[in-house]
């Protein structure tokens, strides 16, 4: 199939990269508006404290220095924000109100004339707390002596619920044998270079505010305008500000807050831009923290039977859509496999951490991880080989569509043969070879294997599934085209772009629908004033859906052409032609109007026109996610993402015995995300998730002191993510099933790469410990972590 | 806090600005001068991405007091093109290995390597991700600013 396109899936230069090659890229720190003010945040020490005063006279009294906002003072003027359960309890609010949650939660904002006189005054800025009991622990949280972190909701569950799909306890009855493990995911997160920013101006001429931010986030106008108690359309959000990188990640909405109430308040632009340590510990940007309790039941010949997952998260201090993290994965429960039921229990627990935020994958790279460590388990227990026991459970292609226990159909898809052309590529007998080689040499020496789903075409079929007071159904997406009077076309993307590439993706989409040359077309991003709904580049999306809305789009333009051209001559529509950008009647291809011929009519010669048409030619079109639309059903079932996209990753390590140190040597990844409209933004996001990866397996970890509830890294000498040296050089082996649900047979690819790459690290390194009969299920697998268990300490 | 002039060469041409004796160098590029290409990432000296050119070496620009830099000669991300706008082999060959993906970390990588190559002509990879150790990239993995580099090099040695 995509050999059928003229411009999806050939090599084409991304339209962004211009601007960020030559220092032209417009971040949100680049904005320079006159009067503007800046915001530095004064952060609890406390883990857990009641707050009893503030005093800023010293602060409000430094030249410069022109407001300190107090958490009392905003929460009388905004609403709490939106919480993703059904808690009416737990408010989530921008500054802590009465009570602060956890260390470094930020207490009051300061406002002044330059960012180091905010800073200054920030540290001047004397609040009177009364330190109160911290827990820290998820395990501990639960526990009925634990303090409690949000006390007027009486607990520290926040979701607890237990789903069975399929026959559960039988299957395990007949099953031969089962496995009990443990598999622990640690709190980490996709942390960007650039930090969260954001500048907000109230025009009270216009009476509009006006945000830059650096976002990535689903009904960003909305959040604002119902925080701030005003109309959304007195919101106008430049989504044109570039995006340094999210991942999921920025959720800026209690800065935004903060910032939109400050400019309001002192009738001035403001400005907040997280410093590194606001970012990392206040910012609210942590990923998940998951406990997996994990059974599987499975026959002699390694037929897995039936799973039971309880999966036990740590959402932090505030629930916006972290425990929804736990949602998503119910899209792919059983992984790439043919296990016939299935049991989860999603708890959602509440500790005195920084929240949680959506990081790529939305939980489902920690699934995928726990899920795998079973596999292999199995594998070994059954003196199997790890890829034979993926084999004999894999669906097979010819089973597709292939609905899971959990209601969701995958869509497409291949898996036998993507692992056996990974494998042949990798050559992975001389793989087994060296690896016996470097054993033979006194080396701990492993070999990885994972195979993993990647739910495509997000839309939102968790939040009703976690919450039954919301019954959204439709997580569209949309594409306005217009060809102006001189033929040029220019398409609209509704939302911000963090590094996906959306102006190219468009300009495929649309140029391929209208046999136009992409690099012809432009590609701008609305305001949200004049934006069409969207729901931002969420969920591994944007391909399948604005990619969907744009061809959507231009297929409608281009009927109206063919309607035009047909009025001319005089001849019923269907016996007209569309090719390249002119219309000629069928079989007499000198019967021709032209595009420039064509469009001269929509523009200005009405006459021309069908009767009663609409004058100019443009178009828009909404499109709903395909198999989306219904509510879950009553036992939990709900087709949840549309498309799947399959990953095989097969990473060779040695570990240093002394120090415990992970090198990968070789990393080859077997792909197939479908039709690819652009190869190298496909082949970048899959190269860039793998180093994600490889930072959750082994370096990045949100560590915390269980004694003073502070946390321990606070820096990128703390929070260490990988560099040049710790990513390795990546083999891709592409393969290619096309989704039937999509325009081109694109599938996502946007958290490719990071939903399988933990869990190869993991495999490899379990492999290479083998020998000394050790394992470890618990990432990130730390140098020290794994010396300490090489050398029979305790970890 | 002290304020003083300070006058420099940046990208061939003599400026000057105002900055606070405590002012980083990457802030009174992007605050004073309005060169905004150079990205304040971490701000401790372990991203890269505020790293410019001065006299002659690749530096932290978040390390450094604008008043250090007094008299130097620097090269930003905006001094890469040529006068009349051409983009340099390096940058074009970012461009077409697409060495980047939200472009926030791209105007040090391209520091980082533009510094290489006035050293190294003809880098292996192992040069290559050495040179750009200290810069991190969380969108693409490295892999393909290590080939960018790889065919500027082999272009700019008419290879």
């Amino acid at each position: 199939m995509d050999g059928d396109f003229k411009y999806v899936g050939q090599k084409r230069r991304v339209k962004e990269d211009r601007r960020f090659i030559t220092g032209r890229g417009r971040y949100a720190a680049d904005l320079r508006l006159p009067g503007m003010l800046h915001v530095a945040m004064v952060p609890s020490p406390y883990a857990c404290a009641e707050i009893k005063g503030v005093d800023a006279s010293a602060a409000l009294a430094m030249p410069g220095v022109r407001y300190v906002l107090t958490g009392d003072e905003l929460f009388e003027h905004i609403n709490p924000l939106l919480s993703g359960l059904d808690l009416p309890h737990v408010k989530r609010v921008p500054l802590a109100h009465c009570r602060a949650r956890y260390a470094g939660e930020w207490v009051c904002a300061v406002v002044a004339e330059t960012r180091a006189i905010a800073e200054d005054a920030a540290e001047l800025v004397e609040i009177d707390y009364d330190m109160l009991d911290h827990v820290i622990d998820p395990e501990e949280a639960i526990k009925p002596e634990a303090p409690l972190v949000h006390p007027e909701h009486g607990s520290n569950v926040l979701f607890d619920k237990t789903w069975t799909w399929g026959a559960v306890d039988e299957d395990f009855a007949a099953a031969a044998h089962s496995i009990e493990y443990r598999a622990r995911w640690s709190r980490c997160s996709t942390i960007p270079i650039e930090t969260f920013a954001v500048t907000a101006s109230w025009d009270p001429g216009r009476e509009v505010l006006d945000v830059w931010a650096s976002i990535q986030m689903p009904k960003y106008p909305e959040q604002i305008a119902r925080g701030l108690r005003m109309p959304v359309n007195a919101v106008n959000v430049h989504f044109d500000i570039d995006v340094g990188g999210s991942y999921g990640l920025k959720r800026g909405i209690r800065q935004t807050i903060i910032v939109g109430y400050l400019s309001r308040v002192l009738r001035a632009p403001v400005r907040f831009i997280e410093d590194r340590l606001e970012n990392l510990s206040g910012g609210e940007m942590h990923g998940p923290d998951r406990i997996f309790d994990i059974e599987m039941a499975y026959d002699d010949d390694a037929t897995i039977r039936s799973i039971r997952i309880h999966a036990t998260d740590d959402a932090g201090c505030y629930p916006g859509r972290a425990p929804l993290q736990l949602g998503k994965p119910v899209s792919a429960i059983v992984g790439p496999y043919r296990i016939g039921s299935a049991q989860y229990r999603a708890m959602s627990v509440t500790t005195n951490k920084t929240s949680q935020e959506a990081v790529r994958g939305f939980g489902q790279a920690p699934t995928n991880f726990a899920i795998e460590t079973g596999i292999d388990k199995i594998a070994r227990t059954l003196g199997l080989d790890r890829d034979e026991v993926r084999r004999r459970n894999m669906v097979r292609a010819d089973e597709f569509p292939w609905r899971i226990p959990s209601g969701s159909e995958y869509d497409s898809g291949d898996y036998h043969t993507v692992l056996d052309k990974v494998m042949k590529a990798a050559g992975w007998d001389d793989l087994l070879a060296r690896r016996d080689a470097l054993r033979a040499e006194g080396k701990l020496a492993g070999l990885g294997l994972s195979t993993c789903l990647e739910p495509s075409g997000g839309n939102s079929s968790f939040e009703p599934l976690f919450n039954p007071k919301n019954d959204t159904t439709t997580w569209m997406e949309a594409c306005l085209i217009k060809v102006d009077m001189l033929g040029g076309v220019t398409a609209t993307i509704n939302t911000s772009t963090s590094g996906q590439g959306h102006e190219t993706l468009v300009s495929v989409a649309v140029g391929e629908t209208l046999g136009i040359d992409p690099d012809k077309i432009r590609a701008i991003h609305a305001e949200s004033l004049d934006a069409l709904p969207s729901n931002s580049p969420v969920g591994s999306r944007m391909a399948i859906m604005l990619g969907g809305a744009a061809a959507g789009a231009a297929k409608k333009i281009k009927q109206k052409m063919i309607d035009i051209a047909a009025h001319n001559f005089q001849l019923p529509s269907d016996r007209l032609v569309y090719e390249d950008g002119d219309v000629f009647v069928d079989g007499e291809p000198d019967r021709k109007m032209t595009w420039f011929e064509i469009v001269d009519i929509a523009h200005r010669k009405y006459h021309d026109m069908p009767l009663g048409s609409e004058p100019g030619l443009q178009a828009n079109f909404t499109w709903e996610v395909p198999t989306g639309g219904a509510l879950p059903a009553e036992d939990g079932t709900v087709q949840m993402y549309p498309c799947y996209a399959f990953e095989a990753h097969i990473p060779l390590v040695t570990i240093d015995r002394d120090t415990g140190q992970v090198e990968i040597h070789d990393y080859f990844i077997g792909h197939d995300c479908g039709t690819v409209i652009n190869p190298d933004i496909v082949r970048g996001m899959t190269l860039g998730g793998i180093a994600h990866g490889i930072g959750a397996a082994l370096y990045e970890k949100f560590e915390y002191d269980r004694e003073t509830g502070q946390l321990l890294a606070g820096s990128f000498m703390d929070y260490l993510l990988p560099s040049s040296h710790e990513v390795p050089s990546v083999e891709i082996v592409k393969h290619s099933t096309p989704s039937p649900l999509t325009e081109f047979g694109q599938k996502g690819s946007g958290e490719s790469g990071y939903l399988g790459a933990p869990a190869g690290v993991a495999s490899a390194v379990n492999d290479a410990l083998e020998p000394l009969g050790l394992h470890l299920d618990t990432l990130p697998m730390r140098v020290r972590d794994i010396e300490r268990l090489i050398n029979g300490r305790e970890t | 806090m002290s304020e003083h002039t300070i006058k420099l060469t940046v990208n061939g041409r003599e400026m000057e600005g105002r900055a606070e004796a405590r002012t980083t160098l990457v802030d009174f590029l992007r605050d004073a001068l309005d060169l905004t290409g150079t990205h304040v990432g971490c701000e401790h000296g372990v991203c890269g991405a505020c790293s410019v050119v001065m006299d002659g070496v690749p530096v932290r620009s978040c390390l450094i007091y604008a008043v250090q830099a007094e008299g130097a000669q620097i090269t930003t991300v905006e001094g890469l093109e040529g006068a009349d706008g051409a983009l340099s082999p390096l940058q074009d060959a970012f461009w077409e290995n697409h060495a980047m993906q939200c472009g926030y970390c791209t105007p040090g990588m391209l520091i980082a390597t533009h510094a290489l190559l006035q050293e190294n002509p003809d880098p292996d990879d192992e040069a290559i991700r050495e040179a750009i150790g200290g810069n991190l990239c969380r969108c693409t993995g490295y892999q393909q600013i290590v080939e960018a580099v790889k065919m500027a090099a082999a272009k700019m040695r008419g290879a």
